[in-house]
């Protein structure tokens, strides 16, 4: 009996990976998925921060998939090596700052090279792009950018389009078969819908606008500002997910706030309150603020101002501020707060 | 008892995931390992992961605001 064929799946977390995993393991491929954690991923994070998100579900979706599929599912931090993809992408932006076909070659490239490092090398690697899905990397110009630029050659299977594409080894070696294969194309997602059907999935994650943050408008111009007052465009994990957090105002170009919306993001600023300067109301119930940069005394009372018009003073004389310093000492400060048309709309990043 | 604690407070899923597996890898079946947190997404996600990958979940606990795992390597 022939060897029995093992292939990677980069698993999302959305419905085409999961399909395509699923349609070569109908076909006797042992399959086991990997999933790529960049830091902006929009899995997990902000259903974990925002507590009035608590009634939907916080699973990660790769995770679930891959319990649905029966395979293991290996999580890799590439946090810093994706700074270069972001940073440096050779075939540029997207709509926003997300570099969509470097984001893919990485992948891709990255897929194999876990695959190396296992015991068991994998024979083929799999993904459920669908050509015409996406405007920047899911194109069928960029399937072969893809394949070639990552190293992979025709070791890469795309069983959702595979029919529109040329022969891969595992078709040519008959460790799959092409005709059990797929011909979708485009943004139309009924065939992907009745294929799941098929399968008997009857739920799927269904991220809006895809699974990366980066692909936000709003996050993309946090980011771009953030860069920007900086005059550099290094970052840290902590610097980006904080852009998915709160309200963020940049009143002055030398200091940004970021000021909490609900519960959840209050007690997960909490956490940066020895990293940043930080605004709490005492005399009325409000949010707390982190303040970023380097802001003058005047610019402090500026921020308590600002933060003060989303507390429940916002219509009082006077709001009471503990003003806490990242050492850990504080002091209080009494503000009025703002006039909500004296804050200006540009300040809201 | 536990061989090993992993220490994943602060850390947002799926970095408390992330940090078990390869923590797990220098592993042998058997092995257990006591996992805290204080992401409430863990509470989903390390038994999924254990499920996934076959480990054994002893025990799945929240005292205050952490939440703690106790994992049998399979």
């Amino acid at each position: 009996m022939a060897e029995r064929k093992r292939a990677v799946a980069l698993i999302s977390g959305g419905l085409d990976s999961m399909l395509a995993a699923k349609v070569i393991m109908e076909q006797g491929v042992e399959v086991e998925g990997v999933n790529f954690f960049t830091g902006f991923c929009v899995e997990g994070h902000t259903h974990a921060i925002r507590k009035k998100k608590q009634h939907q579900n916080k699973r990660n979706n790769a995770l679930w998939v891959a319990e649905q599929l029966g395979i293991k599912l290996h999580i890799v931090d590439v946090i810093d090596e994706y700074k270069d993809v972001l940073l440096n992408p050779k075939h540029g932006y997207g709509q926003h700052l997300n570099p969509c076909l470097d984001c893919k070659i990485f992948m891709v490239r990255k897929a194999q090279a876990w695959s190396f490092m296992e015991e068991n090398q994998f024979d083929f690697i799999i993904t459920g792009e669908v050509i015409g899905q996406r405007p920047k990397s899911q194109r069928k110009e960029t399937m072969p950018v893809i394949a070639r630029e990552s190293g992979v050659e025709d070791r890469l299977l795309r069983p959702l389009c595979a029919k529109h594409l040329p022969l891969t080894l595992p078709e040519r070696e008959g460790w799959v078969d092409r005709d059990a294969l797929y011909d979708f194309h485009g943004r139309n997602r009924k065939p992907q819908i009745a294929l799941a059907e098929k399968f008997g999935f009857t739920e799927w994650a269904q991220p809006a606008g895809g699974c990366c943050f980066l692909t936000d408008a709003q996050y993309s111009a946090k980011l771009a500002d953030l860069w920007e007052a900086r005059g550099s465009r290094e970052y840290e994990l902590d610097d980006i997910m904080l852009l998915k957090v709160g309200r963020h105002l940049r009143p002055q170009p030398n200091f940004k706030m970021i000021v909490g919306r609900e519960e959840g993001e209050n007690n997960y600023l909490k956490g940066y309150q020895q990293t940043y300067l930080s605004l709490k109301p005492v005399s009325h119930g409000g949010p707390l603020t982190l303040v970023d940069g380097n802001p003058d005394q005047a610019d402090i009372e500026l921020a308590a101002q600002i933060a003060a018009r989303y507390s429940q003073g916002r219509d009082a004389e006077l709001v009471d501020f503990e003003l806490r310093f990242p050492d850990g000492s504080t002091r209080p400060l009494t503000v009025a707060p703002m006039k909500a048309e004296a804050i200006d709309p540009n300040w809201h990043v | 008892m536990s061989d090993q604690e992993i220490d994943t407070r602060g850390l947002l899923c799926p970095l408390p995931v992330i940090r078990t597996q390869d923590a797990i890898k220098a592993l042998t079946p058997g092995d257990r390992i006591h996992v805290v947190a204080t992401d409430p997404g863990t509470q989903h996600d390390i038994p999924a992961f254990c499920r996934v990958h076959g480990h054994t979940l002893h025990s799945a606990t929240e005292t205050g605001d952490e939440y703690h795992f106790e994992i049998e390597i399979a």
